[in-house]
């Protein structure tokens, strides 16, 4: 029994196998339900151990494996957000919540028939975000920081088993980007599922994660792997406390050793 | 409504009647002669005598100009789409295009009437060749700019091309389009004119080709002004158009072509 996301010794290379590789030699696990996040220096290949996952990259070397599946096409049950919220602006923000539903089945085919029970759907959702009544605003009225949560909200609408964020809050304000950790704390601790959170804040790795995984400089693979005990839920307070500093300083350590 | 507001609405009659208020001003104040270039009051002189031949040629040109602008809006529309799908497709058209483009229109009336005798058909090809190229452009490129990200978010949903197509790039190409259709209708008067002017027996450009011959300048002018004018209401509906199908992009601060 392998697990959930599986990447074992895989090498990729955007250019082919001639190019220097993008990552290389990259092994990782995460387990179902578990909250994992990557680290790791600039440009070392975090977005695309993302996109192997997702299918959206095939490697030259070594095997990708999701739900104990070998990934050849994308996979179709994750979800994904992206550091730019990438809204279409032409759809209020419920027909935004409403688009991977027009994309993926069974949802794709029971869309005309089910479009009252899906927009219901898609209003609790953003009520869950405390987006609540802002469903039929469009994207440019709302703010940054609102603007990612419906991008949360997209990933998560077809009930993905996977979620996979690529610095979802690097372009927010530090206070809001604490507000979004908790909606994502809370989200994940309801659904029970699998995170990978890729991010270059060593703390919201540190509060929302069960692991933290370090990568090496390009080509990129995990040099370390640190598992955070710190018992949930866990408030904001927590990272004001001297336990969560040590580990975040630890981890420093290794990125910085990690550029080099 | 605000003091401002009006002025801005004000604004371009105003200017209007200056250019020619001082136009005239200019004329009788240097005693430039009519064969030279002729008064407003002249050319407004011109416009009323010659009512009848300019309001049928004009309209002759706006009807070779708009199917000559209906063609290429066709046309463009399905090679934008064409180019935009694929890159390889982009890599390989986009040369022939800049090339093609760049070739005086002026150069291929003469091929057309080798072809197509003179008159009408050459004037609405002319047209429609002039006209065709921002379309395309425009919706190739509304095509080729959806950002990557978004593109992943759906691929990984395992959405087909087709699907990223008609979800996403052609929605977000219509304020490209549309905003193309206003420099796409100014250059299609611009083709049909020359076409006229070169090989046929009516239209505007023809009338004043005709004009010029017989030395009756103010009637060149008349002719002139018989085009701005249908060019500004033209190129004033392609902007209402553009506004109410793709009010949004507006609103939002969408990228604008
Ligand atoms: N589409 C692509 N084509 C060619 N090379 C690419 C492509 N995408 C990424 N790369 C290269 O692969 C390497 C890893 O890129 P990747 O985007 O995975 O890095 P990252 O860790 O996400 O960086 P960042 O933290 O800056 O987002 C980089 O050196 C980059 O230049
Ligand atoms: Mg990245």
């Amino acid at each position: 029994m392998s697990a959930f996301v599986a990447l074992d010794e895989v090498s990729h290379a955007y250019g082919g196998s001639t190019d220097t590789p993008a990552v290389e030699g990259l092994s990782i696990a995460i387990e179902e339900g578990e909250f994992a996040a990557v680290v790791g220096p600039s440009g070392c290949g975090k977005s695309t151990l993302m996109k192997l996952a997702t299918g959206l990259q095939f490697p030259f070397k070594g095997s990708v494996q999701v739900a104990g599946e070998v990934v050849s096409k994308p996979v179709k049950i994750a979800g994904m957000a992206f550091q730019a919220p990438t809204l279409l602006p032409w759809r209020t923000t419920l027909e935004n919540l409403l688009l991977p539903l027009e994309i993926v089945e069974p949802y794709r085919s029971e869309m005309r028939r089910r479009r009252v029970e899906y927009s219901a759907r898609a209003a609790n959702l953003l009520t869950s975000v405390g987006l609540g009544g802002q469903g039929e605003k469009y994207p440019w009225e709302l703010s940054g920081g609102m603007q990612q949560r419906t991008s949360l909200c997209r990933a998560l609408i077809h009930e993905p088993k996977l979620l996979m964020l690529d610095e979802p809050f690097g372009a927010l304000d530090a206070f809001t980007r604490e507000e979004l950790w908790c909606v994502i704390r809370d989200l994940q601790a309801a659904r029970k599922i699998t995170v990978c959170l890729v991010t270059h804040d060593l703390r919201e790795a540190v509060f929302l994660a069960d692991r933290v995984f370090v990568m090496s400089a390009r080509p990129g693979r995990i040099v370390l792997e640190r598992k955070i005990d710190i018992p949930r839920p866990r408030e904001l307070d927590v990272t004001f406390t001297q336990g969560f500093q040590d580990i975040v300083h630890e981890l420093r350590s290794h990125i910085v050793r990690a550029r080099t | 409504m605000k003091r401002g507001d009006i002025a801005v609405r004000m604004a371009p009659w105003l200017y209007t009647a200056a250019l020619f208020i001082v136009w005239e001003g200019a004329v009788r104040l240097f005693n430039i002669p009519v064969f030279f270039l002729p008064p407003p009051t002249a050319i407004a002189n011109a416009i009323v005598e010659y009512w009848t031949p300019i309001y049928r040629h004009s309209f002759y040109t706006l009807s070779t100009t708009l199917i000559g602008f209906g063609l290429a809006v066709g046309f463009g529309l399905l090679l934008g789409l064409v180019v935009g799908w694929s890159r390889s497709i982009y890599a390989g058209l986009y040369p022939l295009m800049i090339g093609f483009n760049a070739i005086p229109k002026v150069a291929v009336v003469p091929i057309l009437v080798l072809w197509f005798g003179i008159g009408f058909v050459p004037a609405v090809l002319t047209a429609f060749l002039i006209s065709f190229f921002p379309i395309v452009v425009n919706v190739a490129t509304g095509l080729a700019t959806i950002e990557p990200e978004l593109e992943d978010v759906l691929k990984a949903l395992g959405a087909s091309k087709l699907d990223i197509m008609r979800k996403v790039g052609i929605p977000r190409t219509l304020p490209y389009f549309f905003g193309s259709l206003k420099v796409a209708i100014t250059l299609a008067f611009v083709g049909s004119v020359i076409s006229e002017s070169i090989a046929s027996n009516y239209g505007i450009g023809n009338l004043m080709l005709q004009a010029q011959a017989q030395f009756q300048v103010p009637l060149i002018f008349a002719g002139l002004v018989a085009l701005a004018v249908e060019g500004i209401v033209m190129y004033w509906l392609m902007a209402i158009l553009e506004t109410r199908m793709t009010g949004w992009a507006q609103r939002s601060g969408f990228a604008q072509a």
